[in-house]
């Protein structure tokens, strides 16, 4: 059973501190959300988990089963286990969908996956997220629509298979249908219940197709409550205005 | 200017046979000022010794002819007058040319290849190479330069009416090498002209590829690739004389640049004379400057002389390479430095993937994997 464990994280971004004090355990087979309005560090949270060089940790630590994930460089985070879907996936000219694929299934696997078997397995992940197959020879991301990046990170998630995923804004700029697509392919990745999602999201929308288990809020670089599946419903109704004012 | 004068080009005014004309270049000309003149073994001032052994052999499918001739030929200094001090000097020295002729509506279905190959020692060799592909014709030519040589030359691109011609010329050179090398593409009406400049070995290499037009309709393309190493100097100088009305060009150039004293140049020059209405051109020059202690000087220039053009434009950038490329791919398990392979080769191969000869494209695909791997 995996466990990703943030303590008393603190980071800055320019000698400017935006988390002050994230604490925050996802236990496999754990479905958490974070919610919280724009600003609020949720990103931020999700980039120095990975290892993003743009953010410094000033303090306490992220464990993945134990080991320090901090310690580690961005490639040996993916390869303990961890993966961020991005809220903005970037777009790299010249590597083509398929090459980069191949490259980070056999990097986190240790062993280049059979030919025949990773095309395989790339036609039904495509399939089932409905990613025309044309797009395993564009170049990754670049024309992208906002609907079919994230789609296209889903299906990252779903061939390399990590222990822990944080999903960050995944359900933003999706239409109804490919938020369906999207959380089905959430779902698939869940239903083992040997991996544990970090959701962060604005909206309570994917909650209803993607079920959490517990739900944060976040304002002011930390969390400022926590609860079940009903404190969405709640936000739904209310609002961050509670929260940014007491966090302010 | 008075009323009735044109406007001329500050670009390029010099151009003779004779090597008297030009003076032996200081380093503080605009054209000679990023070449480190000491490196050039005398080929700018006369003081190379002229006994360097450089062989050329020319390949061609049937139908194509290929001749080595003397000096005297008349289809030698047609196309092209020497345009600075080496290119002179290649031209008052060489002792054989190579003429290669496409005749007229021939397509041929194979490449035309000529082996250019260094033998090594101290002297200078010269070189003089006309390709002619007469009317309507349309041909490949790929020029390979290895080995170990100090060698200027000139080559003369005839592309007659109608006629296409694909040219890629790899630059593999030994590590000690010096090539020197003016390519010249002259355009006649309705003329095709691609060219694909590959440069990765030698110690100094300095190419000037340049095109003129004689009527209208004529459309240039020049792309290349370099990559750039530790103490090699690697400079690219194109020049496009739009001097007729509604022809093309467009130049894309980009190089990658690795280790202490890796210096890459480029200078893309474009003109559009007064007569060169509805012209239509773009010149691109981008460098990935890998190391500390790389540096790529990038100098675009625009000279449009007259009120009438379809479209010009130029851009050049050279920057590192960006962390958020990086971070994504390494996001995803990859390792730092294959995520880096992956970008560089991603950045060149966008351009690699348009030459059209697969042979060629995989061998300059897996020679630019061999140069980061290094
Ligand atoms: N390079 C930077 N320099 C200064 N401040 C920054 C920098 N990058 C981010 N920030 C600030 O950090 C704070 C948190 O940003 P973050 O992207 O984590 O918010 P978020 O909760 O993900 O917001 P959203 O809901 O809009 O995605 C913001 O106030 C942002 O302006
Ligand atoms: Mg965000």
């Amino acid at each position: 059973m995996s466990t990703l464990e943030i303590r008393e994280l603190h980071v800055a971004v320019e000698d400017k501190e935006i988390l002050r004090g994230v604490n925050l355990t996802v236990t496999a087979g754990q479905t958490h959300a974070i919610m919280g309005p724009n600003g609020s560090g949720k990103s931020t949270l999700a980039y120095a988990i990975a290892g993003h060089p743009k953010y410094t940790i000033t303090g306490g630590q992220v464990l993945l089963d134990g080991v320090d994930l901090l310690e580690m460089s961005v490639d040996e985070r993916a390869r303990a286990g961890l993966f961020l879907a991005m809220q903005y996936p970037v777009e790299v000219p010249g590597v083509s969908v398929s090459n980069f694929l191949r490259s980070a299934v056999t990097a986190v696997r240790g062993e280049a996956p059979k030919l025949r078997e990773f095309a395989k397995d790339l036609k039904n992940g495509m399939d089932a997220l409905s990613i025309d197959p044309a797009f395993a020879q564009r170049n990754l991301n670049e024309g992208f629509s906002g609907g079919e990046k994230k789609r296209h990170e889903i299906l990252q998630m779903e061939l390399l298979k990590p222990k822990i995923a944080v999903l960050d804004e995944t359900d933003s700029g999706l239409d109804v249908d490919a938020l369906r697509v999207v959380s089905e392919g959430i779902n698939r990745f869940r239903a083992s219940g040997e991996t544990g999602v970090l959701l962060i999201t604005h909206y309570t929308r994917i909650l209803r197709y993607v079920k959490p288990d517990f739900v944060h809020v976040f304002a002011g670089g930390r969390i400022v409550e926590e609860g079940g599946p009903e404190l969405a419903e709640k936000l739904e109704a209310e609002g961050y205005e509670q929260y940014t004012k007491a966090s302010a | 200017m008075g009323l009735n004068e044109k406007p001329l080009s500050t670009l390029h005014e010099k151009a003779s046979y004779d090597l008297a004309d030009f003076e032996v270049p200081t380093g503080r000309e605009e054209a000679w000022r990023f070449t480190p003149l000491s490196r050039l073994k005398g080929l700018h001032n006369g003081k190379a010794e002229p006994h360097g052994k450089v062989g050329a052999v020319a390949f061609a499918p049937e139908g194509v002819r290929v001749e080595t001739v003397g000096r005297d030929d008349e289809r030698i200094g047609k196309a092209y007058v020497p345009a600075d001090r080496v290119s002179a000097q290649a031209y008052a020295a060489f002792e054989e040319a190579l003429v290669v002729t496409v005749p007229k509506e021939a397509v041929p279905d194979e490449s035309v290849s000529i082996k250019v190959k260094g033998q090594g020692g101290d002297g200078a060799a010269y070189g003089h190479t006309v390709i002619v592909v007469e009317p309507l014709a349309q041909a490949t030519v790929v020029i390979e330069h290895e080995g170990s040589a100090v060698y200027a030359d000139n080559v003369e691109f005839v592309v007659g009416e109608g006629a296409t011609l694909k040219v890629v010329t790899l630059q593999e050179w030994d590590d000690d090498a010096v090539h020197v090398s003016h390519h010249h593409a002259q355009l006649a009406k309705d003329a095709t002209f691609k060219s694909f400049a590959v440069t990765l070995g030698g110690d100094l290499v300095r190419l000037s590829p340049s095109v003129s037009y004689t009527a209208p309709g004529g459309d240039a393309d020049l792309m290349g690739v370099y990559f750039v190493d530790a103490g090699q100097h690697l400079e690219h100088r194109l020049l496009v004389d739009h001097s007729q009305p509604n022809c093309k060009s467009n130049v894309d150039y980009r190089g990658a640049l690795q280790g202490e004293d890796a210096h890459a140049v480029w200078i893309g020059d474009v003109i559009i004379r007064v007569e060169a209405e509805g012209t239509d051109t773009y010149e691109l020059n981008r460098n990935l400057i890998l190391t500390d202690g790389a540096r790529a000087d990038s100098v675009p220039n625009l000279e449009i002389l007259t009120g009438e053009v379809a479209g010009a434009g130029h851009a050049s950038a050279s920057g590192r390479l960006d962390d958020e490329h990086l971070f994504y791919l390494q996001a995803r398990g990859i390792p730092h430095d294959e995520a880096r392979r992956l970008v560089v080769k991603g950045f060149l191969g966008q351009l690699i993937e348009k030459i059209e000869i697969e042979e060629i494209r995989e061998r300059v695909m897996n020679a630019v994997e061999a140069e980061l791997a290094r």
